[in-house]
């Protein structure tokens, strides 16, 4: 049978990163195809090529066997492909009527008709079976009642592919099973659903078919039957082609180590269960979990850029008070962001500005490092990491994804810091220089930095880990410690098996 | 993924890139601008480049340009540490009618003239902490934030000027118009004032690590955060620093007609300055901070109105052709205007 | 009460409260006379802000009204010299306006420079074409002027309607009609709320923002037509300070300057606020021009504290 959409062969590359190679995707009608993949590993870019966000360099597009060309998101919605996105992009400040009718109000007179479009608006939340006051404003209902205005926008008439990206991303557990259960009824209908999450166990409830995505390559495709869930966690977290080296069987900080950092009780409602983390001089912690597990809360929490709720944080001893970066990096704790576009580098100034910013943050405005001592920092780093730039002077949004990346692990290590943490530190660094980071982690715990280091790379983990806290759906639910760390065991511990 | 070469290329960047690269480079615009504006002086005027010497000073319309473009030069400089920050100050003239009146008013009150000048430094301070508070505590808009005092600044400074009972009150004051309209040697006093004061800015912003924190801030102000820099400190740091200088404009402007006139003194000079800024190289959404190339953006500005004026055409133009050079550099500082005129040349040539 | 109202609804009372108070402080003060006045007054403002909430809304800003206000009449007298029909330069004028805005907007749009600079250089642009057109006062002579002031409509008590309050009443229609009932409007608000997500709904981005300064500028231009209908002559330095007020009239009328919330009826509430505060202010023959100045400032401040504390509170929620 004919699959509704087909993609088959696409490929697509960015200045400096090849985002999709040869990837193969097809979902039939009445069907929940669900895609999976850590951050980076081209989930969104698939999607904006078959929403017509993006454009694809190769590969062809079939809508019931027709070969198509998709060149712009109306494109996409005339050829009956409706798409939901993760941050919903809708207009919280209109209310849910002007949302779901924006630029097809019904006219009377070449005027707004808002009697028909209320009747429309209301039409629409029906056939989801939903019962909403239309008049409010979007941004006055809950993220999952926004979700399903989403979803009935995106539902045309004649919509035969609906693409919903990451829809319970920020739901409980009632408001998921309302989502699914829209699901199905859509299905029921016939339409072919693409179902992005990272929610292994929502993936195993609705999806027919499983398709897992790692560094732009479809790694896996199978019914869902056919691939249980420890077979799918390694899938997605499954093995690098370079191996980054055996872990030597002697790590471990001597027993007398000193606590460098000890985090109790620290949670925030919504965002994490509290937890008890501590990690000494010289030990090196990781983090593991799925994309959601709170692997990026934990670190921020720990580190005060999200403001915890309860617990409390203390660094050799001295408790830091009222949790905040400024705070934290006092007492020399620094941390390497995820998001490093977002909330790493500064993009218009230099390599080196970038590099020494945490290190001059620490010591006050008035005591700037002289221009010869900036540039050694600077250079030492640039060396260290690799970094390819020509000169130090460069602007860093200049430089490719991975190389700011490292400009922003230098910038956490120049600042002296006791404790460092790392959130996705080989995040978009090409495979080769996944071993350095590992040596360079492993020569930093050497000299007495304490580590924590949270990761969807398990290799690397298993690699550098003296032990390692294992998250799932914002808890901390298990700690595997010395030579129980294997990708087994962390997987199974994941998967709760 | 690709492997990125550590090395460049061994052979370096043709002419051809290098000039491209330099001339995209925002602050060769205003030096490109004043030089192209000088040399059409020198054509239409002639005597434009002479400088004499009269009763002991430098006269001239070089001179000119510099002696009259140090108000708004030095609002500028406020101007630009504050958009670097991704932030605006519009109450820069009314900071100065309220020093103004203030400075009226003491020395009516018969206050040492070198305390007044601190005092109006003082109206400076706190006019910063004022737009400080509001942007960088009540974090609002700084459009908006620094509106409210721009609307009723100048009621302030006519309150002032009321309050010891006189519409636009006059004074005399050796030692502040000295430092406006005076000369030290042959060079005009309030040059070297604006000098001093551009050279106070750069060693605050570049012998610190202050100029760092603003341009981090206005760059990625979460960033910036994460790395301990506080973005709050920072901010309000800016907005006094734009008070200040506001506040010593205002007081060569004040000396200058030794009158209060809060309604008028200063006006428009925010756009003025802000206008310097652009043309200097900085951009509304935050960042770099330029201040040499900023004090140009300002010299630009008053070349154009000096030139206007010598040229023999008539002053009313004045307006109409800043308004044209503005967006002559606006448009080639785009990099969509600037493609579209790449096009529509190649078209023409084919 | 719709969340969407209570902006204007605090808008409102704050005008009563200043009504009211006014009566109480001053004899004759709370008539039709002084309402009629304050509207005809501040008309040609309060026009012009109409088409600046637009532009606000969107999240943008236009500093050229007042300037345009400045050109309209000072090509309005001349071509009154030379015979022309007021209603007929006020045409030209008005397309003037429309194109000159359009204009704006495309500069901002295609070059993607901030509006703030754009209409800088385009309040530079007609403050300085007034002063090349003219440098002083230029009456208008023709009748019509006469009997275009002379035209009102009589209100219960002793007040009146003037014409230039009733074009603005019916821009003001035209604008609400504009603003909620075309597809237009919608995409307005769109642009102001969520700009990027207003662009993947698939609202023609350029075509509205275009359209948005062309609206603007015809809004200004209108408000220069009154101005010069109302004071018979072509000034070229009239409206200088107008954006000053245009913009605290839509901020006081509830709009918040970072787009995408606010009311078009609000600004005329909030214009007339600006007019009623300097209606009490002369009614007192001591007080003088500053106190005008001042409490604008401080109410200003009020609501943009209030503004952001509301809109702290009320958290519309978006997804994380």
């Amino acid at each position: 049978m004919t699959a509704r959409i087909e993609l088959a062969g696409i490929s697509k590359a960015f200045p400096g990163v090849q985002a999709l190679v040869g990837v193969d995707f097809k979902v039939e009608a009445g069907q929940v195809h669900a895609l999976l993949g850590e951050n980076g590993a081209g989930k969104s870019t698939l999607i904006k090529v078959m929403t017509g966000a993006l454009a694809r360099d190769a590969g062809e597009i079939r809508l019931d066997g027709r070969l198509v060309e998709i060149g712009s998101p109306r494109e996409a919605r005339d050829l009956g492909i409706g798409a939901v996105y993760q941050e919903i992009n809708l207009i919280p400040t209109m209310s849910v009527t002007k949302n779901l009718t924006l630029g097809r109000q019904p006219r009377r007179y070449g005027f707004v008709s808002w009697r028909r479009a209320r009747a429309m608006a209301r039409e629409r939340l029906a056939r989801l079976k939903v019962d909403i006051d239309v008049e409010r404003p979007l941004g006055s209902y809950s993220v999952a009642v926004q979700q399903l205005v989403a979803i009935a926008r995106a539902l045309d008439d004649d919509t035969h592919v609906l693409v919903l990206d990451e829809p319970t991303a920020s739901l409980d557990a009632n408001e998921t099973d309302l989502i699914l259960g829209i699901m199905r009824d859509l299905r029921a209908r016939g339409l072919a659903i693409v179902f992005i999450t990272h929610f292994i166990d929502q993936v195993y409830r609705i999806a027919d078919r499983i398709s897992v995505l790692r560094n732009g390559r479809l790694v896996g495709a199978a019914p869902t039957a056919e691939l249980p869930s420890l077979k799918l966690v390694s899938l997605m977290l499954g093995r690098e082609v370079e191996q980054v080296g055996e872990r030597p069987k002697d790590r471990a900080p001597p027993a007398d180590a000193v606590t460098a950092l000890s985090a109790q009780g620290v949670g925030r409602d919504r965002v994490m269960a509290p937890f008890n983390l501590s990690l000494k001089a010289g030990e090196v912690v990781g983090l593991a979990g799925l994309l959601g597990s709170g692997r990026t809360e934990t670190a921020k929490l720990i580190f005060g850029a999200i403001r915890p709720d309860q617990g409390r944080v203390a660094v050799s001893g001295q408790p830091i008070a009222g949790g905040s970066p400024r705070q934290s990096i006092r007492h020399g704790v620094a941390l390497c962001p995820e998001d490093r576009k977002a909330e790493g580098i500064c993009g218009g100034l230099s390599v080196r500005e970038n590099i020494v910013l945490a290190l001059q943050a620490k010591r006050g405005w008035r005591r700037p490092l002289s221009g010869p001592e900036q540039e050694r920092l600077a250079d030492e780093m640039i060396e260290a990491l690799a970094v390819a730039t020509p000169d130090a002077e460069k602007p860093v949004g200049q430089l490719s994804g991975g190389n700011q990346q490292k400009v922003v692990l230098a910038r956490s290590l120049v600042s002296d810091p006791r404790v460092l943490i790392l959130d996705e530190p080989t995040r978009g660094i090409d495979v080769g220089a996944h071993a350095e980071v590992v040596q360079l982690i492993r020569r930093l715990s050497a000299r007495g930095l304490a580590l924590l280091v949270a990761s969807s790379e398990l290799d690397e983990l298993v690699a550098v880990s003296d032990r390692v806290a294992v998250l799932r759906d914002r808890k901390m639910v298990g700690e595997i410690a010395g030579a129980d760390i294997t990708r087994e065991t962390i997987i199974q511990t994941i998967a709760g098996a | 993924m690709t492997v990125e070469p550590i090395h460049a290329a061994t052979s370096g960047p043709s002419f051809r890139a290098r000039l491209g690269a330099t001339l995209a480079h925002r602050t060769v615009w205003p030096v490109l601008a004043l030089a192209l504006i000088l040399i059409v002086d020198g054509f239409v005027s002639p005597g434009f480049f002479t400088i004499r010497i009269v009763e002991g000073r430098l006269f001239g319309s070089l001179i000119d340009i510099l002696y009259r473009a140090m108000p708004t030069a030095m609002v500028a400089l406020g101007m630009a540490v504050v958009i670097g920050t991704k932030g605006i100050d519009l109450s820069v003239g009314s900071t100065i009618a309220i020093t103004g009146a203030v400075i009226a008013w003491r020395i009516h009150a018969g206050d040492s003239h070198l305390l007044i000048l601190f005092l109006a430094l003082g109206v400076g301070v706190l006019c910063g902490l004022w737009n400080g508070f509001l942007v960088a505590v009540l974090d609002i808009q700084p459009i908006i934030a620094t509106l409210i005092l721009m609307t009723s600044g100048r009621g302030i400074g006519l309150m002032i000027n009321l309050v010891y009972g006189g519409t636009n009150p006059s004074f005399l004051s050796p030692l502040l118009q000295s430092l406006s309209v005076g000369h030290v040697g042959l060079v005009p006093t309030r040059i070297i004032v604006g000098a001093v004061l551009f050279f106070l800015l750069w060693l605050l912003l570049r012998r610190t690590a202050l100029g760092l924190f603003l341009e981090a801030v206005g760059d990625n102000a979460r960033a910036a955060d994460l790395s301990g820099v506080g973005a709050r400190f920072v901010r309000y740091a800016a907005y006094l620093i734009s008070g200040v200088y506001a506040a010593a404009a205002g007081v060569v402007l004040t000396a200058d007609t030794h009158t209060s006139d809060p309604v008028s003194e200063g006006l428009y000079i925010e756009l003025d300055a802000i206008l310097a800024v652009v043309i200097g190289g900085g951009s509304l959404s935050g960042g770099r901070i330029y201040l040499g190339a900023t004090m140009l953006g300002a010299l630009v500005i008053q070349a154009l109105t000096t030139s206007i004026l010598t040229s023999g055409v008539p002053p009313e133009y004045n307006l109409v052709v800043k308004a044209f050079v503005v967006i002559v550099v606006l448009l080639l500082q785009s990099k969509n205007a600037r493609g579209l005129v790449v096009r529509l040349a190649r078209a023409r040539a084919r | 009460m719709n969340e969407t109202y209570r902006p204007l609804a605090a808008t409102v009372a704050v005008f009563t409260a200043l009504f009211l108070t006014g009566g109480a402080l001053y004899n004759n003060f709370l008539s039709t006379l002084v309402l009629g006045d304050i509207l005809a007054d501040n008309a040609f403002v309060i026009i012009a802000a109409i088409g600046t909430t637009f532009v606000i809304i969107s999240g943008g800003i236009d500093l050229s009204i007042g300037s345009m206000i400045g050109f309209v009449g000072v090509v309005m007298a001349n071509l009154d010299t030379v015979g022309w029909h007021p209603l007929a330069s006020a045409a030209l004028m008005l397309a003037f306006g429309l194109g000159f805005g359009a204009l704006q907007g495309l500069v901002i749009d295609f070059c993607e420079i901030q509006p703030f600079i754009v209409t800088l250089a385009g309040l530079f642009l007609l403050r300085g074409a007034c002063f090349m057109i003219n440098l002083d006062s230029v009456p208008i002579r023709h009748p019509f002027v006469l009997v275009f002031s002379g035209a009102s409509i009589p209100l219960p008590g002793d007040g009146f309607l003037a014409s230039s309050a009733i074009v603005m009443l019916v821009s003001l229609v035209a604008a609400v009609v504009i603003a909620h009932f075309t597809r237009f409007g919608s995409y307005v608000y769109a642009i102001g709320g969520d700009r990027v997500s207003a662009a993947l709904m698939g609202v023609p981005m350029r075509r509205t923002i275009v359209g948005i300064y062309a609206l603007g500028g015809f809004y200004s231009a209108l408000g220069g037509v009154i101005y010069a209908l109302y004071t018979s002559s072509g000034y070229p330095l009239a409206g200088t300070g107008t954006e000053l007020s245009a913009i605290a009239s839509v901020v006081l009328g509830g709009t918040v300057l970072t787009g995408g919330v606010g009311l078009v009826a609000g600004t005329l509430v909030g214009g007339m606020i600006l007019g009623l505060i300097a209606t009490l202010i002369n009614f007192n023959g001591s007080l003088n021009g500053a106190w005008i100045m001042i409490s604008s400032g401080a109410l200003l401040f009020v609501f943009i504290v209030l503004q952001r504390s509301l809109i702290g509170a009320s958290r519309l929620r978006s997804a994380p």
